[in-house]
């Protein structure tokens, strides 16, 4: 009965009550979208510098991590690979030749990490193939001789377009300096402009050939997972089939990833804590105008024999019902809004430039996990039980024969 | 049998540095099925007195004895305890909770002390027809007159099954119509049920009715007549 009191009592000021709820309700609201927009980027961030570059986990030789010296790589990559794919968790592996030098254009000169692969394994670990805008030429597609994929960023740098031609440097296995003419073939661009700069990416064959490597050697081999949270459990698995192995999870290849993430993630708390606790003062202002209004009757009810606990009770169960009613609308507004631009996007072109040459992409889709409408929720309710102390211990500490008198 | 028993009551009210000796020295004694009005002028201490036996406010000195207990020694939670088990209440006004149909208020109180809800309604619909409510059940105070929130007031007193009513100027805010129907329920209730009211009033119809009448003046009895048909 006392629920139903408490609920009944909430709708006896509509316009008050219903400015309490819609605070909650827009606070909220802006709240979530922030978390949301916040989250989604940083996690696009990380999904991109996976899908483009790193992948979940990366092999070495030990030495190679290192200083990577090209002269520490890893043997039997085949077979090393093969075993690799039949590990639980594991969506797919690919190994390079992986090499720093230098790319000389005609212009200039800039240090480089010259990724061979093998295109079409590449595709399985890596989005790059995806990331060659229309007219910027194609991957490895119809080409005879060395060709190169380099970023837009690279190109810029060294004053190249497609079909420019430009000599790589580099050691071949044993030290001595050699090198190669390479022709632009394609020229993508991802949303993580520092390492769009270092890196390109021509065939392991021909690679191969320039270095006199064997076809059965790699310096890094790249394994993508089906679950990112089975990063852990996989990489303990690879360690314990190659302990002689170095096995680095994204997290330890891109430490400052995983920092920005969590920081962020840290950042969004205190966020929601604050806009809860500004509600939270704004409930309690309206809660001890509640009491004050109804001084009479709740010395009646007092008088007539409902005890403090039950008092108490009344007023903290319309606190959390205002809390409740505005939290659950707020965020079913937020989750539509979230689902809508999580499938549309939110385009921030006009600052994206910014954006990214930190490596964030200009198109955001919006998203909080499931988890983070449980944690609120339970914040919610927690925010209404706080804010209803106060009113509520006014509420008891009401003299009922002071309330009851009709002349006070 | 003594239900109340007052013994040399005082109530002195403290306001910085005024103090009003509301009650100056009170001894009485009400007995099972009494229909007793206190009267008096304005600011006599009837309602002080009442507030006092009532359990809702201290006395600053003297004894009060409702049942065997002396409930100047029940504290807290427990003294609203006594108060549900054993006092009913009509009060001028506010007496319902607003959100609340006449049926939910009578209920609620039975719900305070944990009655099972087939009793509850039940028992909530006697009372409502006995005071000549049987059709408005279902009605909210605001859609009800005075003297029909009084009568509701009436059957929630009646609900909990306490000693004894009290009822501070109950008919002060009704009409002449209202105020004889009020007063010919709890007549009845006294007559047929040898239920206790003890209320204050100044309506002198009111008085006439009533089958003991204790004057106070200036904080103190200065009549106490009994018996009177
Ligand atoms: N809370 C209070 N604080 C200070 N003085 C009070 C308080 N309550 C009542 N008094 C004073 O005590 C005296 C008795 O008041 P009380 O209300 O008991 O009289 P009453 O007989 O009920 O009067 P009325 O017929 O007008 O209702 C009055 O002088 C009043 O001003
Ligand atoms: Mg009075």
């Amino acid at each position: 009965m006392l629920i139903s009191i408490a609920w009944k009592n909430i709708w006896r000021n509509k316009l008050r009550s219903g400015v309490v709820i819609t605070a909650v309700t827009l606070g909220l609201i802006g709240g979530i979208l922030s978390v949301g927009i916040m989250f989604g980027s940083s996690d696009q961030h990380v999904k991109d510098a996976l899908n483009d570059y790193i992948s979940e986990i990366q092999i070495h030789h030990p030495k190679y991590s290192e200083n990577n010296e090209s002269k520490y790589f890893i043997k039997n990559s085949e077979s090393t690979e093969n075993v690799l794919s039949q590990i639980p968790g594991v969506k797919s592996v690919c190994s390079r030749i992986k090499i720093v030098g230098m790319a000389n254009s005609p212009e200039a000169a800039v240090g480089i990490v010259i990724n061979g692969i093998n295109p079409e394994k590449e595709k399985t670990v890596t989005d790059i193939y995806t990331k060659i805008p229309a007219g910027s030429g194609s991957y490895f597609e119809n080409t005879k001789r060395n060709p190169i994929l380099i970023s837009s960023k690279l190109a810029e740098k060294l004053k190249l377009h497609l079909r420019s031609k430009l000599i790589l440097t580099f050691q071949e296995n044993g030290g001595t300096m050699t090198g190669g003419a390479f022709r632009v073939v394609g020229i993508f661009k991802t949303t993580n402009a520092m390492l769009d700069e270092t890196n390109v990416f021509v065939r392991k064959t021909d690679l191969i050939r320039l270095t006199g490597f064997s076809e059965n050697t790699a310096h890094e081999i790249a394994v993508r997972l089906t679950d990112k949270k089975m990063l852990e459990t996989v990489k303990s698995e690879i360690i314990k089939k190659y302990p002689n192995l170095s096995v680095m999870t994204w997290k330890e290849l891109q430490p400052d990833l995983a920092m920005v993430t969590d920081f962020m993630n840290q950042m969004m708390a205190i966020f929601m804590m604050i806009i809860l606790l500004a509600l939270g003062f704004g409930i309690v202002n309206t809660m001890l105008m509640v009491v004050l209004e109804r001084i009479k009757e709740i010395g009646m009810l007092m008088a007539v024999g409902m005890n403090r606990i039950r008092i108490f009770t009344m007023i903290m169960l319309e606190t959390i019902f205002l809390s409740i009613v505005g939290g659950g609308i707020g965020m079913a507004v937020s989750a539509g809004i979230l689902d809508y631009f999580g499938r549309v996007g939110m385009n921030f072109s006009s600052v994206s430039k910014g954006l990214e040459s930190f490596g964030y992409s200009a198109v955001i889709y919006p998203k909080v996990e499931v988890s983070f409408y449980f944690i609120l929720s339970f914040l919610i309710i927690l925010t209404g039980i706080l804010a209803s102390v106060y009113p509520a211990i006014k509420a008891v500490r009401l003299n009922p024969a002071d309330a009851v008198r009709t002349d006070a | 049998m003594n239900i109340i028993e007052v013994k040399n009551l005082h109530k002195i009210y403290k306001e910085s540095e005024i103090e009003v000796h509301a009650v100056r020295g009170i001894d009485l004694i009400f007995e099972q099925g009494e229909f007793t009005a206190i009267v008096g002028p304005s600011g006599s201490g009837k309602t002080t007195f009442l507030n006092m036996i009532g359990g809702l406010d201290k006395p600053t000195e003297g004894e009060i004895v409702i049942d065997g207990v002396n409930i100047n020694e029940l504290k807290g939670s427990k003294l609203i305890d006594f108060r549900l088990r054993k006092i009913g209440f009509v009060f001028q006004a506010y007496n319902l909770i607003p959100v609340l149909t006449a049926k939910e208020n009578v209920e609620f109180i039975m719900s305070l002390q944990k009655r099972p809800k087939k009793e509850r309604i039940e028992r909530a619909e006697t009372l409502l027809k006995a005071v000549g409510l049987g059709d408005r059940l279902n009605a909210r105070p605001s859609k009800l007159s005075g003297g029909q929130q009084q009568r509701v007031a009436v059957a929630r007193a009646l609900a909990s099954k306490p000693m004894f009513i009290l009822a501070d100027e109950p008919t002060a805010n009704l009409d002449s119509e209202s105020t004889r129907n009020l007063l010919e329920i709890m007549e009845n209730l006294n007559k047929m049920e040898n239920i206790t009211f003890i209320f204050s009033t100044h309506d002198a119809r009111v008085v006439k009715k009533a089958r003991r009448v204790i004057t106070f003046d200036d904080g103190k009895v200065i009549s106490d007549v009994k018996n009177k048909y």
